[in-house]
């Protein structure tokens, strides 16, 4: 099912909603601008904020095509972009010694083909599909080093690649880039001032009620509340690591594992492990702290409830 | 007659460069009298741009040349430039309380023009050029006068700056590159030459990981205590900054400031104002642990990713919360390559690690360094050269 791309900023945001994305306004904005731009779209943010995950909604969404390319440090083009198949050729150059072939050029113009064209990521993106353009998703640029930035900027900037055997490939529709960053180091200016940018922050409580129980269907919703609520006082505390999104889906879904029907300290204490992930902030926080919080919950829900 | 004037008055310009800390010889002098014959004398512009194209070799002289260009030439009538000498005698030399060079960015540029009219250099020049070549912090530096430093302080600072080259750890890359001696083929060339020779394989291309310097975070302490030493290590840090992309800067006295973007301006004076400005509480009181702690909350996860060497620079006296500190220090440690402490109390022979705020350091670095002087940077070269890539052991005092 292949769909139209959204042609207002309601629309982007009733689009990404139907693959179970909930953006604020303002990703909604960068998404269709991006969108309508032809641009590429940077995102950065904490972990655990969905940044990934636009890019999944938006593939599926507009049942596009996704292709993952996962950043690490020395990241080459070879598992990137395109790669010769070397057995592939070795053998060739066998085979034509055998049948006695071996004119020079004829070989050098047999070997470097595309038969033995390797697809990486980068390079299937600006290929023609018939679902139309993929959803490239090049995630945590960040752990990538630079001469990779640096290869990135004819990409993303012309949506073409250099194959100096076989020429220039050029897209002939642009495929929708999304690059995702976690800032463990700045990304370089010459790739940010190709990209449309946006901050992905952590959704205030109503927004982050909305998507735990979009994500976590089976979960009672006095619970999601709770739950909710105790993460954002946790964000209030300032911990190493933050608590992100993620970490309330996924806490919401162990608590419906085991069939956990109110946050009482016990409980609490026990399944902690699945949002903090650093002992400094565990042992901060369990105990006193988590009655403190839970006891804050209770007194603003009672409130609520008088007022009601 | 004309002529004679105005290649006298090119002359003074330069040397009033030269004075300023540009590299000037003779011969690019002569270069631009030669251009200046051939370009004419039209526009102001064209002469400026003849002057900045034969006179310099380096982008970070722009800032300083207009300024001073625009000082020396003051008359607009190109024509008539025998009388621009003495307007700008007359401009620097009165006490003119308007005269708009007195704020100037550029002391080294101020006390340039002075030199142009004769007047000696004062004493006081001359014993604080003194103070800086034994920098052994007794007294003379003790100035507050931060945001420039004068002709004679950076002149020799930036003599033993251009010697100075800081041997980062380096670490080995994941990218591999070609190479003759690597344990790993690479296929592409032995296809790419096979196919070249009609299907023989002559020559067995090969691949090796390359090496990377690790990124260096300098954490700088500008209490009252420390901030001549930072003075002088953040003038070092905007020399190498302008190598170095990844270098990161940041000070601390009660609060944490990042001036990495401050010390990308190329002018060292001019960056170094920079830095003083964003800093609200240089020379003011020192609050250690809280800083490291801003540190670790907002700053390490961006900053100290690739291995990055951090350099702390503080004499670690906390009065305050030695506690905190300590757990500080110790998760510092744990986030990054290498923590080298830079502490001018060393300089003192005989220094025992007493104070509660040293000792609550001391166990979690990788090398305590003293730097009080130009001659301990060099150490410290040295040193950070040394820790690379052997295994991280146990705090070692050097």
């Amino acid at each position: 099912m292949v769909r139209n791309l959204p042609t207002s900023i309601d629309e982007t945001s009733e689009l990404l909603g139907k693959a179970d994305y909930l953006p604020d306004r303002r990703l909604a904005t960068a998404v269709f601008l991006a969108l309508s731009l032809g641009r590429p779209l940077l995102l950065e943010g904490e972990p655990g904020t969905g940044k990934t995950e636009v890019a999944k909604a938006l593939a599926s969404a507009l049942g596009r095509r996704l292709l993952r390319l996962q950043c690490y440090e020395g990241l080459d083009l070879a598992s990137a972009a395109y790669e010769w198949n070397y057995a592939g050729q070795l053998l060739e150059i066998r085979l034509a010694e055998a049948s006695g072939v071996a004119q020079r050029e004829q070989l050098a113009r047999s070997l470097f083909d595309e038969r033995f064209l390797i697809r990486r990521p980068l390079l299937q993106s600006i290929e023609p599909d018939p679902a139309g353009p993929p959803v490239l998703l090049i995630d945590e640029l960040d752990r990538a080093d630079e001469p990779f930035e640096a290869y990135l900027l004819e990409l993303l900037s012309d949506f073409q690649i250099t194959i100096p055997e076989l020429g220039t490939r050029r897209a002939l529709a642009p495929p929708i880039v999304i690059l995702t960053s976690n800032r463990t180091r700045e990304i370089h200016d010459a790739v940010k001032r190709r990209c449309i940018y946006h901050w992905v922050g952590f959704p205030d409580a109503a927004r982050e009620l909305q998507i735990v129980r979009r994500r976590v269907p089976g979960i009672e919703a006095a619970l999601a509340a709770r739950i909710v609520a105790f993460v954002h006082q946790l964000r209030e505390l300032e911990l190493f690591k933050q608590p992100g999104v993620a970490e309330s889906i996924e806490w919401s879904r162990a608590l419906a594992a085991l069939d956990a029907v109110s946050l009482d300290p016990a409980m609490v204490d026990d399944t902690l492990g699945v949002v903090l992930k650093y002992q400094d902030d565990l042992e901060r926080v369990r105990g006193a702290q988590v009655e403190r919080i839970l006891a804050g919950i209770d007194a603003s829900t009672s409130e609520q409830a008088a007022d009601a | 007659m004309h002529d004679r004037r105005f290649a006298g008055n090119v002359l003074r310009f330069a040397r009033l460069l030269r004075d300023a800390g540009m590299p000037i010889g003779t011969d690019r002098i002569l270069l631009g009298l030669q251009a200046l014959k051939l370009a004419g004398l039209e526009s102001r512009e064209d002469f400026r741009g003849v002057l900045a194209s034969c006179l310099l070799d380096r982008a970070d002289q722009l800032d300083l040349f207009d300024e001073a260009f625009d000082r020396f030439w003051v008359t607009p009538d190109l024509l008539t430039l025998g009388g621009a000498a003495r307007q700008v005698a007359e401009q620097t030399g009165s006490a003119d309380p308007d005269d708009e060079f007195t704020p100037s960015a550029n002391r080294r540029l101020a006390e340039a023009f002075a030199g142009l009219h004769g007047t000696e250099r004062s004493a006081v020049t001359l014993e604080r050029r003194e103070a800086v070549l034994s920098a052994s912090g007794q007294e003379a530096l003790r100035q507050a006068d931060f945001d420039s430093m004068s002709a004679d302080e950076w002149r020799e600072a930036h003599r033993l700056l251009t010697r100075w080259r800081l041997q980062l750890p380096r670490v080995p890359t994941r990218r591999l590159r070609a190479s003759n001696r690597g344990h790993r083929p690479d296929w592409r060339r032995i296809a790419a030459d096979a196919a070249r020779r009609g299907g023989d394989f002559v020559h067995l291309a090969r691949l090796q990981p390359g090496t990377r310097a690790t990124p260096l975070v300098a954490l700088i302490d500008v209490s009252g205590s420390m901030s001549r030493y930072s003075r002088m290590f953040l003038m070092f840090l905007h020399a190498l900054a302008s190598r170095e992309r990844s270098t990161q800067v940041f000070l601390f006295g009660t609060r944490l400031t990042s001036v990495t973007r401050a010390l990308r301006t190329r002018d060292p004076d001019m960056a170094l104002r920079a830095c003083a400005q964003l800093v609200p509480d240089w020379s003011g009181g020192t609050r250690i642990g809280e800083c490291l702690h801003r540190f670790n909350l907002q700053w390490s996860r961006r900053v100290l990713g690739q291995n990055a060497t951090v350099l702390l620079v503080t004499d670690g006296l906390e009065r305050e919360n030695t506690a905190l500190l300590s757990f500080e220090a110790e998760r510092l440690s744990k986030s990054c390559h290498r923590l080298v402490w830079l502490n001018p109390l060393l300089r003192y022979r005989g220094f025992e690690p007493r104070a509660s705020g040293v000792r609550a350091i001391l166990p979690h670095v990788d090398a305590h360094l003293p730097v009080h002087n130009l001659n301990s940077l060099d150490d410290l070269s040295r040193a950070l050269g040394a820790l690379g890539r052997h295994p991280r052991n146990a705090s070692t005092s050097l």
